[in-house]
């Protein structure tokens, strides 16, 4: 019994992340991120490769995003080109994505230290995040959520085939943060698990006094709130954007390496990953970040459960936990008009 | 003098129709359009569900594998005929609909699509994983459609049978949406206050609008299992759920018909793609699903509203529209006889917003045909009364009621059947449908046809007097030049004025204005000043909240004095403008 507690604890530690990350995401640009899966897939396998010692695609990836992320900077600002536009634009879109790649194909052969391939695969995918944002959605930023979350479903399939593109349709695994491994009683701890608790509870920690006491997180929470009010105010929305999905991005890679090392995962694996983070970041509302992450290790939990006792209905039971939650909010729910489109 | 309107659609069948007879036509093309005809029935329900009704689903395609494997099972363990499993499809299909949409209709804004993609995803795997659906080899050997002896084996003969479904589906859709039932639900993408304060019962109207997307997705499934002739679960998953949904976005959310083009676009393009890439890039795999992404992008950054507005926009023809003959009658409302006394009666009504008290023990009343004016400072609470006396909050203490019936917490629908009628202080009418249609739904507690008879378009007889009424109250209201424009297109003092007409359509004994003269020009005011007064000679009440002091001076007989949510004097207008409480609300203290 209790191993299925501390397996469902790991699990769902992971869905609280992603959870998080949707929350944010959505909370700040209304887009419902289904990508974010791709996000812990690209992390996971960037670092695997890394540490095989290839070149992954999605360094590649990050270079041609930014190529186009730089023509699109240009034509938005193209009636007043400015020296500095100009230059932040080949610095971010051009420079940064070829240094990455740069530092990849260098790092690649000379088989670095692990915090070198993890930190180069964050780096990777965080580019990516940014520029998906800058591609895909910062021109769209104003049509509704349903649009919004369309393009985000097109994103989803574009980067789930450039996913079996770069790391083929075979699973892979990547080695361990640490080797360490201890008992308590009838529980066995491996360095890799404490590695889940303790920086899943760092990132909500870190999360929480972000958007809390920093000027930067209550832009992030004011553009979430009235997007016309924080530009009026002089936040610059596009920023918040590009930096919400930044952050998802890092989070999601994070996830990825924190679990490539226990499951194998495949190119599509990221999908359900991030459904089940989903459905922890319903139960929360989408807005509160603690209820996510106690919701997320619910669902870790009864997946664990589930896979023991009914394997079969394992997603069955997953998916439809949501169901009661669904009916709780719809009886709690209140009779205020949102305004939509 | 429907002709005209049908005449494309008549055109569209003949085309279909003539397709498989065009010689040499490759059967591929056929597949490919049965495919198409395939989606679109599934789209066409998303189209109403989504871009008309504004709830979004992934999960149509669950909705398809009910049908798909209601027919599957029945014909090939128990033997059943194909045409007898139709009608348990649909019935299995929407069944399914009440279950699940009674549980995720409430729901609002985002928590929808994705407690959608939740269960979709939960049934794919249900189906997949139980065994009397043949798990994840699914069930085959599904006998054929067959007419005598025609079995509809080959792609070419069941092509008929998915576009006459097509093309039924199509029209009975369009007839549903224009129509009493369809305005209410054209009226749900707007919220739910205005429509539910003429009486329209919004969950169920959202319960309808599933079920009726989750029947047409069972006849996709349906027509899919004896045309493919076996199922399995793949195309019933969340990733088919979500290209559903792409299909109608693509195509154009809020059109019968950009389903049916959603519907050709993505099926042809995925074709295209799948079978040219590989030559271009050497057979690299999955590279069709990132162009498709990549389309899909593109595509809705030139064309968020999808492609079938855009092309309309472009076509030179723009459709014609009938004329409602106004010679048509409604029969007046039922109304209790009261040319005297006191009509609605509020006594010591309170609302708290946490420790906010919004109202604070106000009492007045309102005498048949009078004019009685709300006024105060911004933030009195006048709109929160309003919202009291009709239903919309629910009240924290004290009783209001009506001709002496006690309302108390009644919902909008109750108090709008007892003849109250409202404007509200930011416009809510439904600003892609004319003017005309935004004036009937004031009518529709007075129209009886519901949803089946609208499809077969039996409630002419009651649409007629309907469009006739409101036509009627437009013109009252002086807006007839109007009638035909988008609601949306007027300007903010037109549009208030339009909710007056909405209003006068529920045949009202008591009206409520929220502001009804701001952003009306000096001449229009006085135009609504003397059809106010007409209204009251005619044997009406009017409450009505106002900034404009010369307006509501001159306008009426009783005015009632609210400042932070307290009543703070009421009497005759000459009395109000001496009363020493009511300057130093309005003025300040003069020390």
């Amino acid at each position: 019994m209790l191993f299925l507690v501390q397996d469902g604890i790991t699990n769902g530690a992971i869905y609280a992340l992603l959870g998080l990350a949707l929350v944010l995401v959505f909370a700040v640009t209304r887009v419902i991120l289904i990508p974010q899966g791709e996000f812990v897939t690209y992390g996971a396998l960037t670092y695997a490769s890394l540490s095989a010692g290839h070149v992954p695609g999605t360094a590649r990836l990050a270079v041609a995003m930014g190529l186009v992320a730089f023509g699109l900077d240009l034509f938005a600002g193209r009636r007043s080109l400015h020296w500095r536009l100009v230059a932040r634009a080949v610095a971010v879109d051009i420079m940064l994505p070829a240094a990455i790649l740069a530092g990849t194909v260098w790092l690649a052969g000379h088989h670095g230290a692990v915090a070198f391939n993890i930190a180069l695969s964050l780096l990777i995918v965080a580019a990516i995040g940014l520029f998906l944002y800058r591609i895909a959605f910062q021109p769209i930023a104003h049509t509704s959520v349903l649009v919004l979350l369309i393009a985000s479903v097109g994103c989803h399939l574009a980067m789930q085939g450039f996913g079996l593109v770069f790391f083929g349709a075979e699973g892979q695994r990547g080695p361990p943060l640490s080797d360490t491994a201890f008992s308590v009683g009838p529980l066995r701890f491996t360095g890799q698990s404490i590695a889940v608790y303790l920086i899943t509870v760092a990132l909500i920690v870190g999360l929480w006094l972000f958007f809390g006491y920093t000027l930067t997180g209550k832009a992030l929470r004011a553009t979430a709130v009235n997007r016309l009010g924080a530009r009026l105010v002089g936040i610059r929305t596009t920023l918040s954007g590009q930096l919400a999905f930044l952050m998802a991005a890092v989070i999601g890679a994070i996830s990825g390496i924190l679990i490539v090392p226990i499951t194998t995962l495949y190119y599509d694996t990221g999908f359900l990953i991030g459904l089940k983070g989903f459905i922890a970041a319903i139960i929360g509302g989408l807005v509160s970040y603690p209820l996510t992450a106690v919701a997320a290790l619910v669902v870790g939990t009864v997946e664990a459960f589930s896979s023991f006792y009914a394997s079969n209905f394992k997603e069955v039971i997953v998916f439809t936990l949501i169901l009661p939650v669904l009916v709780l909010r719809s009886l709690a729910a209140p009779a205020v008009e949102e305004e939509k489109d | 003098m429907a002709m005209p309107q049908r005449l494309p659609i008549i055109v569209f069948a003949l085309l279909m129709a003539a397709i498989p007879f065009i010689p040499g036509m490759p059967p591929f093309w056929i597949v490919l359009l049965d495919n198409i005809g395939l989606s679109a029935l599934v789209a066409m329900g998303l189209v109403l569900l989504t871009g008309v009704g504004g709830l979004t689903s992934f999960g149509q395609a669950a909705f398809c594998g009910f049908g798909a494997y209601t027919t599957a099972v029945l014909t090939t363990a128990w033997g059943m005929s194909p045409w007898l499993t139709l009608p348990l499809s649909l019935v299995v299909s929407g069944v399914a609909a009440v279950a699940l949409g009674l549980v995720t209709v409430r729901l609002s804004g985002h928590y929808l699509p994705l407690g959608t993609i939740a269960w979709g995803i939960g049934l794919f795997y249900l189906f997949s994983k139980l065994e009397f659906l043949g798990r994840n080899d699914g069930i085959s050997s599904i006998p054929p459609l067959a007419i005598g002896s025609l079995r509809m084996v080959d792609p070419g003969t069941i092509y008929f049978a998915i576009w006459i479904a097509v093309l039924v589906a199509a029209l009975l859709t369009m007839n549903l949406l224009d129509s009493r039932t369809g305005r209410a639900i054209r009226a749900l993408r707007r919220g739910h206050i205005a429509a539910e304060a003429f009486g329209v019962q919004t969950p169920r109207a959202k319960l309808l609008v599933f079920i009726y997307a989750a029947v047409l997705a069972g006849l996709s499934g349906w027509l899919y299992a004896h045309f493919e002739r076996a199922v399995n679960p793949t195309p019933f998953g969340a990733q088919a759920g979500i290209e559903y949904l792409f299909i109608a976005v693509v195509g154009g959310a809020g059109y019968v018909w950009g389903g049916v083009l959603g519907a050709a676009i993505v099926v042809i393009l995925k074709e295209i793609l799948q079978s040219y890439l590989p030559y271009l890039f050497h057979g690299e795999g999955q590279l069709e699903t990132i162009v498709f992404g990549i389309l899909l992008v593109g595509l809705l950054q030139l064309a968020p509203t999808g492609v079938w507005p855009w092309l309309m926009s472009r076509l030179p023809i723009k459709p014609r529209r009938n004329r409602p003959d106004t010679s048509l009658a409604l029969p007046a409302r039922p109304r209790t006889a009261a040319s005297r006394g006191v009509l609605l009666h509020v006594d010591k009504a309170r609302k708290q917003f946490g420790g906010v008290i919004a109202v604070n023990n106000v009492s007045f009343d309102v005498q048949a045909r009078e004019i009685v004016a709300l006024i105060g400072p911004n933030g009195a609470g006048k709109s929160t009364t309003f919202n009291l006396i009709t239903g919309v909050l629910t009240k924290s203490g004290g009783t209001i009621s009506v001709l002496g019936r006690n309302i108390d917490n009644a919902p909008p629908q109750q108090v709008v059947k007892l003849g109250i009628a409202r404007t509200f202080q930011h416009v809510k009418l439904v600003p892609d449908m004319s003017v005309l249609e935004n004036v009937a739904i004031g009518a529709h507690l007075r129209g009886r046809a519901g949803a089946i008879s609208s499809m077969l378009r039996i409630d002419r007889a009651d649409e007629a007097k309907l469009l006739a009424e409101a036509a009627r109250q437009i013109e009252r209201v002086g807006l007839a030049a109007q009638i035909d424009q988008l609601a949306g297109s007027l300007s903010l003092g037109q549009q208030r004025i339009v909710e007056i007409a909405r209003a006068l359509c529920v045949d009202p004994m008591l009206l409520l204005l929220d502001e009804p003269a701001a952003g009306l020009r000096h001449m229009e005011k006085q135009q609504l000043a003397s059809l106010l007064r007409q209204l009251r000679d005619g044997g009406m009440s009017v409450l009505l909240v106002e900034h404009d002091m010369g307006f509501v001076m001159d306008l009426a007989d009783r005015i009632v004095v609210l400042d932070f949510g307290t009543k703070i004097a009421e009497g005759t207008p000459d009395a109000i403008t001496t009363n020493p409480d009511v300057i130093k609300a309005y003025l300040g203290a003069v020390s």
